[in-house]
């Protein structure tokens, strides 16, 4: 053992082999941050499997003017459940209840999560939650079918009566609440389980995003799950909270709504851009760009967008549009700040082009497109122009497209430390191009036909060939998306314990690559001391000691 | 300890200063009544932890050279395993069902519940299993 590390004292516990129920006991059980981190993941991919077959029946039906292979109800259907299952069933709960869990005490030298208990409760909340919202499909009345955002008039008992809505409801507290304790959990686990000189400004860029996505969820999540509540009050109890005949508003749901949902975009995207960050710098052999200035405008996009929900309501008339507009592209200035910084780490570095540095430079590109299409509709009267038409379609899915090139990214990138096998670097390739190009081509013709004034959630759409030329492209980069996420799945099960990875197979920066592949109860044997942001590239490179901010090894600013 | 209150007062401080231009500019109800709890979201926690930074020892997570020995000794009980989160989700859960499907569901909901925090409050003053 090196004299740059000490044998951890306290950690009694971590010493001895641990005795505990196995098999499905286990998964019961347990309360280990990296098996709810595994299962949270297995579940949450799943869920976008299940989303993104959704989404591909869509896509079918868009291919002609006139599809027939669904109804109406079952395309309103469709819609509304592709967009419910992707946000809140996969996209929330891979950000900060997957790799979130299982890196972040990882990060900080912390032996489990602060509250293991209801770490396991977030994820039962959760999984129950999923299966409520599917079950509403094998209800009489189908799934719910007023669009993911459940706008007022239409989820009321006279317009959507069926059971699929209450699901739908029941399904959103649940998942919320869950939510909620992973937000409390995270927020103490970095306040309180930091390892001996891991001081805030030293923690990796991942787990500062995951603190201020856990903050963004105290903030956000009570708001939509009052909001819910006060809905399933109108529905069954006579409440006339968002009726008008009651003296209620339908407008209070969409501030309530976006007021959480605003917010949540960022709580979805912040875990993604601290993967990101994790993984440039890594692939790129130099200490991040900027660390001081990621921290600031993570801080920044959090606090901005709190001020921002009501840039989904332009048109409806009683916003404060001036206010709106000016704090919708204030969020561009930290964004850019980022985006700078990813370009500044990798200038001028040793870029290693693997899988998760392909998926990393596929969302900042990607992430660029989605970024610069919302700064118009950040401007009202482009939002009077396209609202509710394709464009905005385009430009979120240019956004959570990016997010999933991030969150598959994390996956190559941290896969080795969750199972101690690398995944197959030649299919992740195959993967990135497919996952990449489809999404450009799934989105692009998108951009164009919402330009031209095709409206979203229609099933069907006029008898014009340049739109259906447009549609069906974008149905061709829906389909190699599906492709590229079949590829992935062969990956997983042609990987499955054939490469060990060893320790530290990226010879990375941060703490998680200290300990084994995969990490012992309790996470540490010994930890090196934390002298700065890097650990384990200061343990593992005592020539090339502990960095000023921004500086390459030269001693030049880079 | 410092900067973690400081973190906490200064998003309070921004959605004050955000708040100060919305209410009188627009006088919408629900978003500044949102703005004015996330305000006290950001204060309320913020000020407590910043009010007990300056009475607490400084932590050697906060000190920019603490060696792992200075965190020796008994830090927490970490549970290897519990049944009391499955128990309790499963409860939370059917007494969603109960809301949608009968209330009749409560009565297993409720019977859940309350073991769990009984198990889960017995099991946490033995310490947890290791």
């Amino acid at each position: 053992m090196s004299e740059h590390v000490d044998t951890l004292t306290h950690d009694d516990h971590a010493s001895h082999e641990h005795h505990g129920a196995t098999g499905i006991l286990n998964w019961l059980t347990t309360t280990d941050h990296k098996i709810i981190g595994m299962s949270y993941t297995i579940t949450s991919v799943i869920m976008m499997l299940i989303g993104g077959a959704l989404a591909e029946v869509i896509r079918i039906q868009l291919t002609t003017p006139t599809g027939s292979l669904v109804t109406f109800s079952q395309y309103n259907q469709l819609f509304t459940m592709h967009g419910s299952v992707m946000i809140y069933l996969f996209a929330g709960p891979f950000a900060f209840g997957a790799l979130a869990n299982i890196i972040v005490p990882l990060q900080i030298g912390a032996p489990d999560m602060a509250f293991p208990r209801l770490n396991a409760l977030s994820y039962w909340l959760y999984l129950t939650g999923s299966l409520t919202m599917l079950a509403g499909f094998f209800t009489t009345g189908g799934a719910a079918n007023f669009g993911w955002v459940g706008y007022a008039p239409m989820t009321d008992s006279v317009n959507a009566p069926g059971v699929g809505t209450d699901l739908w409801i029941g399904a959103l507290l649940l998942t919320g609440f869950s939510a909620i304790f992973t937000g409390v959990n995270l927020v103490a686990t970095i306040y309180y389980l930091r390892a001996p000189g891991m001081t805030l400004f030293r923690m990796p860029i991942f787990t500062w995003n995951l603190l201020v996505t856990a903050i963004l969820i105290l903030l956000a999540f009570p708001v939509l799950t009052a909001g819910l509540i006060m809905l399933f009050c109108d529905r069954h109890f006579g409440t006339h909270i968002y009726t008008v005949v009651g003296g209620g508003s339908p407008v209070l749901w969409q501030n309530i709504f976006w007021f959480w949902g605003h917010p949540e975009v960022y709580i979805l995207a912040l875990p993604f851009f601290g993967m990101v960050t994790e993984i440039i710098p890594v692939f790129s052999r130099k200490p991040v760009f900027g660390y001081k200035g990621m921290i600031f405008a993570t801080l920044s996009i959090a606090a901005l967008s709190l001020g921002v929900w009501a840039h989904h309501m332009f048109t409806t008339g009683v916003v404060l549009l001036p206010f709106f507009s000016i704090m919708s592209l204030l969020i561009a200035v930290p964004t850019g700040i980022k985006i700078f910084n990813w370009i500044g780490t990798m200038w001028g570095g040793q870029i290693w082009f693997s899988t998760a540095m392909l998926m990393s430079i596929g969302f900042v590109i990607t992430f660029l497109i989605g970024g610069l299409t919302g700064i118009y509709l950040a401007s009202p009267p482009l939002d009077f122009f396209t609202h509710d038409t394709y464009f905005v379609v385009a430009h979120f899915h240019s956004v959570v497209m990016a997010l999933v090139l991030g969150a598959m990214a994390g996956l190559y990138y941290w896969a080795p430390k969750m199972t101690g096998y690398l995944l197959d670097e030649r299919l992740g390739k195959i993967q990135f191009w497919l996952l990449f190009i489809g999404t450009q081509v799934f989105t692009f013709p998108q951009y164009i036909v919402g330009l031209n004034g095709m409206p979203r959630r229609m099933a069907l759409y006029p008898n014009n060939p340049e739109w259906q030329t447009l549609n069906v492209w974008s149905s061709i980069g829906a389909l190699m998306i599906g492709i590229s996420t079949l590829v992935f799945a062969i990956n997983c099960f042609y990987s499955w314990k054939r490469t060990p990875a060893g320790d530290n197979p990226w010879d990375a920066h941060t703490l998680e690559w200290f300990t084994t592949s995969p990490p012992p109860h309790h996470n540490y044997y010994r930890l090196p001391k934390i002298r700065s942001e890097r650990p384990t590239w200061d343990y593992n490179h005592p020539d090339k000691p502990a960095l000023v901010h921004g500086h390459n090894h030269d001693g030049e600013s880079s | 300890m410092k900067n973690e209150g400081r973190i906490l007062l200064g998003l309070g401080l921004f959605f004050l200063i955000m708040f100060g231009f919305y209410w009188p500019l627009s006088h919408e109800q629900s978003g500044s009544t949102m703005m004015f709890f996330a305000v006290l979201l950001g204060f309320l926690p913020g000020g407590y932890y910043y009010w007990w930074s300056r009475r607490m020892k400084p932590r050697p997570e906060d000190s920019d050279d603490a060696d792992m020995a200075e965190s020796a000794g008994f830090i927490d009980s970490f549970p290897g395993s519990s049944i009391f989160p499955f128990t309790l989700g499963m409860g939370a859960w059917m007494s969603v069902m109960a809301m949608i499907f009968g209330i009749w569901l409560a009565i297993p909901a409720l019977s859940l519940i309350v073991w769990a925090l009984l198990g889960a409050t017995a099991e946490a003053r033995r310490g947890g299993h290791r």
